[in-house]
């Protein structure tokens, strides 16, 4: 097995007197596809947002292709990361957010090239033929010059995946990037993300409601419970033969809400 | 008492260079408030409690009492302590000052309003602080500022009569000069009156056509 992508170890983040994550570990092997699933206020997407690094650690640590991500050496020493060293850690991570957060004033060619303009000096050619070919995956090459605001739910959400693809990260965050869209625009984005996962060997995280794509999509899932993985296996068992009570009362609230398995 | 033309010819060029310093402290003080209120909004946000809160407590104070008073002292207080300014500078910082306050919370309040999801979706795409200011934050939070701080600067324009009590030599200024040597009121006070409407309706328009232009962009 090779050496994990992501090591997460004994790590703990508190809000005030709130302990969201208290002592969590796990790793994730290169290119594999994790869904997180679990009641909401479990800290799944708390740890997605850790690892993009949106907000700071209480404790433990994290490595990301082999280097800490919220630690660096000094001398000896690990010392908390200055923002330089975070900046270059950003490099490997993508994140699509469930309420999209495209930059409402560019068009959506220039929500795709700006990052790679600013932050890898690529030329705008190159950028935008670039951004061009993720439009064209995600099927919407004829919204390049359209403004965000006259986007549906679905197409945004598709236009922020080619954004966050167009840095080319090693690792993909997905924040529950169909929980904000119509029913009837989800299937659109999810369809996107099926073909992403079987064309790429990118490294994604994936935090949902939706139990059948998870079950579709993941390698492995794990069921969180108040900060901590309470379960986790492959979804073929997960989803049919969980066997923690807290697993199985979770899937059959899902299920008695609607959502198919 | 009778309205005369030829009285309005003779005392209407000092009116209109009354009005020229009218305009130069208006637009002097406006750069200053534009400059001044960013320092106190950036101040306000600052990572150091006591430095967020004394500037929240300086505006409020600024805030909080007449222009009229801000400019005696300045003007008139200063001195006692070995600070003496002319006028024309007093009277421009005075309102420049005041006017900061304002800006300020303009300010404060188009950066808060940029929604938290766009300084992450920054950081996602992995750009820096200044790069993140530059292309995101500013471009979403000035354009709706702008029909905020056009208005500041029409109310700003309107008191700018209050400086004649500091000797500047302003609109309203020259016309109490003329009525106070020729004893005729009428005149220049209505001029006074029509020059300010003139200015304040044509600034209406402009108004409208900015809240029209830059209110609400962007919203979706």
């Amino acid at each position: 097995m090779p050496a994990p992508i992501i090591r997460i170890d004994n790590l703990r983040k508190t809000f005030g007197a709130l302990t969201v994550l208290d002592g969590l570990s796990f790793d994730v092997a290169p290119g594999e596809k994790l869904a997180l699933i679990g009641p909401s206020g479990s800290g799944k997407t708390t740890i997605l947002r850790i690892l993009m690094t949106l907000e700071s650690i209480s404790g433990g640590h994290i490595e990301v292709c082999g280097e800490q991500l919220y630690h660096m050496p000094k001398g000896a020493a690990l010392v908390p990361a200055d923002e330089a060293h975070l900046h270059r850690m950003r490099r490997h991570i993508g994140m699509v957010f469930q309420h999209f957060n495209l930059f409402p004033h560019k068009s959506v060619l220039d929500n795709i090239t700006l990052a790679p303009m600013l932050t890898k000096g690529e030329p705008r050619a190159k950028a935008e033929a670039r951004a061009m070919e993720l439009l064209d995956m995600v099927g919407l090459a004829d919204k390049a010059r359209a403004m965000p605001a006259q986007l549906s739910g679905g197409q945004k959400q598709r236009a922020a995946i080619a954004r966050a693809l167009a840095l080319q990260p090693r690792i993909m965050l997905f924040d529950e990037v169909t929980s904000a869209l119509d029913p009837e625009l989800v299937e659109e984005v999810l369809l996107v993300m099926k073909r992403l996962a079987a064309e790429t060997d990118m490294t994604m995280l994936l935090v949902t409601h939706e139990m059948g794509f998870a079950h579709e999509f993941a390698d492995r899932v794990l069921f969180f419970d108040r900060g901590q993985i309470v379960e986790q296996g492959p979804p073929d068992r997960i989803f049919t033969a969980p066997s923690e009570p807290r697993t199985q009362a979770f899937l059959r609230k899902i299920i008695a809400a609607g959502h198919r398995v | 008492m009778s309205w005369d033309w030829s009285f309005v010819v003779s005392i209407l060029p000092d009116l209109l260079q009354g009005f020229r310093l009218t305009l130069l402290v208006t637009l002097l003080g406006a750069a200053l408030a534009a400059v001044l209120g960013l320092g106190f909004a950036l101040m306000r946000r600052s990572r150091h409690a006591w430095l967020a809160r004394g500037t929240g407590f300086m505006l409020d104070a600024i805030r909080g009492t007449p222009l009229l008073v801000q400019l005696y002292f300045i003007f008139y207080v200063l001195p006692d302590i070995g600070i003496r300014l002319p006028a024309l500078a007093a009277g421009v910082i005075g309102l420049g000052l005041h006017y900061a306050t304002y800006a300020a919370e303009v300010y404060r309040g188009g950066i808060e309003n940029v929604p938290r999801g766009q300084w992450e979706a920054a950081r996602a795409t992995n750009l820096t602080m200044r790069q993140t200011w530059v292309h995101v934050i500013l471009p979403q939070a000035v354009p709706p500022m702008i029909p905020a701080l056009a208005n500041y600067l029409v109310a700003m324009f309107k008191e700018t009569p209050l400086l004649s009590a500091i000797t500047v030599l302003e609109l309203m200024n020259q016309a109490k000069i003329v009525a106070n040597t020729s004893y005729r009121y009428i005149e220049p006070m209505t001029l006074v009156g029509v020059i300010f409407l003139a200015v304040s309706l044509v600034s209406v328009v402009i108004l409208r056509w900015l809240e029209a232009r830059f209110g609400r962009r962007f919203r979706t």
